[in-house]
């Protein structure tokens, strides 16, 4: 009797599977398609292309476009290929995710650690600001930007950067302090650290798996952000989404597929590459509480 | 080493009145216990001291120093968190000596003062550990070991035990009763935890709303309660009230009560004849404590304030060194404690003793004691 049960239960339970199993494949095979194709399409030569099939891998693999999308492919006038406008990418996002982050950690401290009348209210104001899209903030933006000078410069943009974000750095290590117990803060005074030594000392060296978060999801940001950089930035400055923007609407005759997909793996590649590293430590950071006991 | 004077202190937040006028004045070495239940404002005071929170009126003086508008660190006091409240990025060794350091006291002089601290409190084994690597024990004698390298004129608990079970609490508690007699240290320790405060401290303030209820001795408190809220907050399983209404019997006055369906009178001791005198006739609230009804095998001789009665036994309760019985005295329950063996089964009837000479009567409005 009991065999019967147990051979029952175990054919539903691998149909019950195969159904589960058969739907992430499906689901996995949809979301990755795009990728391959793109990367297929980036190793063929153009007449591969033409003449072949979307999904087919290249018969004779070729690493020209890529040269071609780094070095020397079209964005507009120039024909310098994206590598000035990774490294321009890269000379405002670093600035702009560090600022963000610090600041945005001693924002999180003080609303925490320091209540001061109107703390609250000034807390629910800049997590209204986490909400405002970015369309709503450019004339404003503009302006003031003008207004300090520096406007159309990577400093204009670090600043950009650094203002829309700090709602969101704000949030997170406001949040992430908060499970940070009160007693501590009133140990450290008694032993007579100030202010902005148990900054230094004790909430800080709390922070590395908020931080982490902070560092990953800024950089995501600002690096992939394209309306900003539109907007704020020109010519030479311009940053690599903007790029390739150009890059593929550039046409002189011929539409360079296999350019095209290089160029946008190049453009999505650091982003790539920071969730492979630190993909992990930013659920963990997430779900992280910070002290125990 | 110093003494500490609470004067007059208010506290409000906005219009509320937290604490309505604290005056407590602790000498030298003595060991001060702020108790009573959640809300009272003892840890309010306790901040207070601490120069953690502001004081809204009054005085605090320590040392003969006003230290009303003194920073903490100035203050020259150190306190022991509930939580312990260790740096969790530093050593144990470096949670000691943190303000030592930040009061730049000489690298050698820090070195000794930990290595002193860490024998007192039996942790050298434990210097290197991070406070995550500590059991909660050990966090506790970690974050002692950081009051006491300060060597402070004040020590301030903060519920230092309730975080512990209830084996390391008592442990912990004779430890701590232990380094008091050593050092000979101003301790004020706040707890919600009556025992604690009985065994611990000096003095007693049983606190409620924001106000002082009664400062005593421990003893002096338990013996004679100020009021019937410090009488029932003090004292484990809690004493007996009983509302009913004063008599004279064969020239003595007492009390009558009811037993299933016997009336009879306890006849209050000599020293409260006269102040109950004055209320012949009218109710009070009589409070006897549960050890002094015990059975028929507690008491030897003639005692004129023992009385023996036999009582319904409603419920048993045995918690090994002794049994505690519930009877019904005026339809109120009444706990009861007897010897183990002197075999009381629910539903029938004990004969037990009363021991009347520490009976206390309190006023069924103003909640004080009368006598």
């Amino acid at each position: 009797m009991a065999d019967r049960v147990q051979t029952q239960t175990a054919g539903a339970d691998w149909t019950r599977r195969a159904i589960v199993y058969g739907l992430l494949i499906a689901f996995a095979l949809y979301y990755l398609m795009p990728l391959f194709v793109m990367v297929v399409t980036s190793l063929k030569s153009l007449d591969e292309i033409r003449s072949g099939n979307l999904l087919a891998l290249p018969a004779r693999v070729t690493l020209e476009a890529w040269g071609k999308a780094w070095a020397s492919a079209c964005t507009g006038v120039q024909c310098d290929g994206l590598k000035g406008n990774f490294w321009n990418s890269v000379r405002f996002v670093v600035p702009a995710v560090v600022i963000s982050t610090l600041v945005g950690s001693f924002n999180g401290y003080v609303l925490t650690m320091w209540r001061f009348r109107g703390s609250d209210a000034l807390f629910t104001m800049l997590l209204v600001g986490c909400f405002i899209p970015f369309q709503v903030v450019l004339l404003p933006m503009a302006q003031t930007l003008g207004i300090l000078g520096i406007a159309n410069s990577t400093t204009g943009l670090v600043f950009v950067h650094v203002v829309y974000g700090l709602a969101f750095t704000t949030l997170f290590f406001r949040n992430f302090y908060v499970t940070v117990p009160a007693d501590l803060t009133r140990a450290a005074r008694i032993d007579g650290a100030g202010f902005f030594t148990i900054f230094w000392r004790i909430i800080l060296p709390l922070s590395p798996p908020i931080i982490v978060v902070c560092v990953i999801w800024q950089f995501t940001q600002i690096w992939n952000d394209f309306l900003f950089g539109v907007v704020f930035s020109s010519g030479q400055q311009q940053p690599i989404t903007v790029a390739l923007n150009n890059l593929v609407n550039t046409s002189t005759g011929v539409k360079e597929y296999n350019v095209d997909m290089a160029a946008a793996i190049i453009a999505g590649l650091p982003t790539l590459f920071v969730y492979i590293v630190a993909g992990k430590y930013f659920m963990r950071g997430l779900t992280a509480g910070a002290v125990k006991g | 080493m110093a003494d500490l004077s609470i004067r007059n202190v208010i506290k409000r937040y906005g219009s509320v009145e937290v604490l309505k006028g604290i005056d407590i004045e602790v000498k030298d070495g003595e060991f001060l216990i702020l108790v009573g239940p959640s809300g009272c404002g003892k840890s309010t005071l306790l901040n207070m001291i601490a120069g953690l929170d502001t004081i809204s009126s009054g005085e605090i003086a320590i040392g003969r120093r006003i230290v009303n508008d003194l920073s903490p660190k100035d203050r020259d006091i150190a306190m022991v968190f509930q939580s312990y409240a260790l740096y969790p990025n530093m050593s144990v060794r470096n949670n000691i000596s943190f303000g030592l350091k930040i009061r730049k006291v000489a690298k050698e002089k820090q070195d000794e003062i930990v290595t002193r601290v860490a024998k007192t409190l039996q942790m050298e084994h434990l210097l290197d550990r991070m406070p995550s690597q500590l059991s909660g024990g050990q966090r506790q004698r970690v974050a002692m070991g950081r009051a006491l390298a300060r060597d402070p004129a004040l020590f301030l608990f903060d519920e230092p035990l309730s975080n512990l079970d209830a084996k390391l609490r008592v442990e912990m508690r004779t430890e701590i009763k232990l380094l008091h007699e050593r050092l000979k240290a101003t301790i004020v320790y706040v707890t919600h935890d009556q025992i604690e405060a009985m065994t611990l401290g000096d003095r007693i303030a049983v606190m409620k709303d924001g106000v002082v209820r009664q400062l005593a001795s421990p003893q002096e408190v338990y013996d004679n309660p100020a009021d019937l809220f410090v009488a029932g907050f003090i004292g484990s399983p809690s004493m007996n009230f009983i509302r009913c209404p004063v008599v004279e019997q064969a020239g003595r006055l007492g009390v009558q009560l009811k037993e299933g369906s016997e009336t009879f009178a306890f006849p209050a001791p000599a020293p409260l004849q006269e102040p109950l005198r004055a209320r012949l006739g009218q109710e009070v609230i009589m409070g006897i404590r549960p050890e002094q009804i015990t059975d028929k095998t507690a008491f030897s001789g003639d005692n004129p304030n023992v009385l023996n009665r036999v009582a319904k036994v409603e419920v048993v309760q045995p918690t090994g060194p002794d049994t505690l019985i519930l009877i019904h005295l005026n339809d109120v329950p009444v706990t009861c404690r007897v010897h183990p063996e002197a075999s009381a089964r629910p539903g029938l009837p004990l004969a037990l003793m009363f021991d009347l000479s520490k009976l206390v009567f309190f006023d069924p409005t103003t909640e004080k004691r009368i006598a």
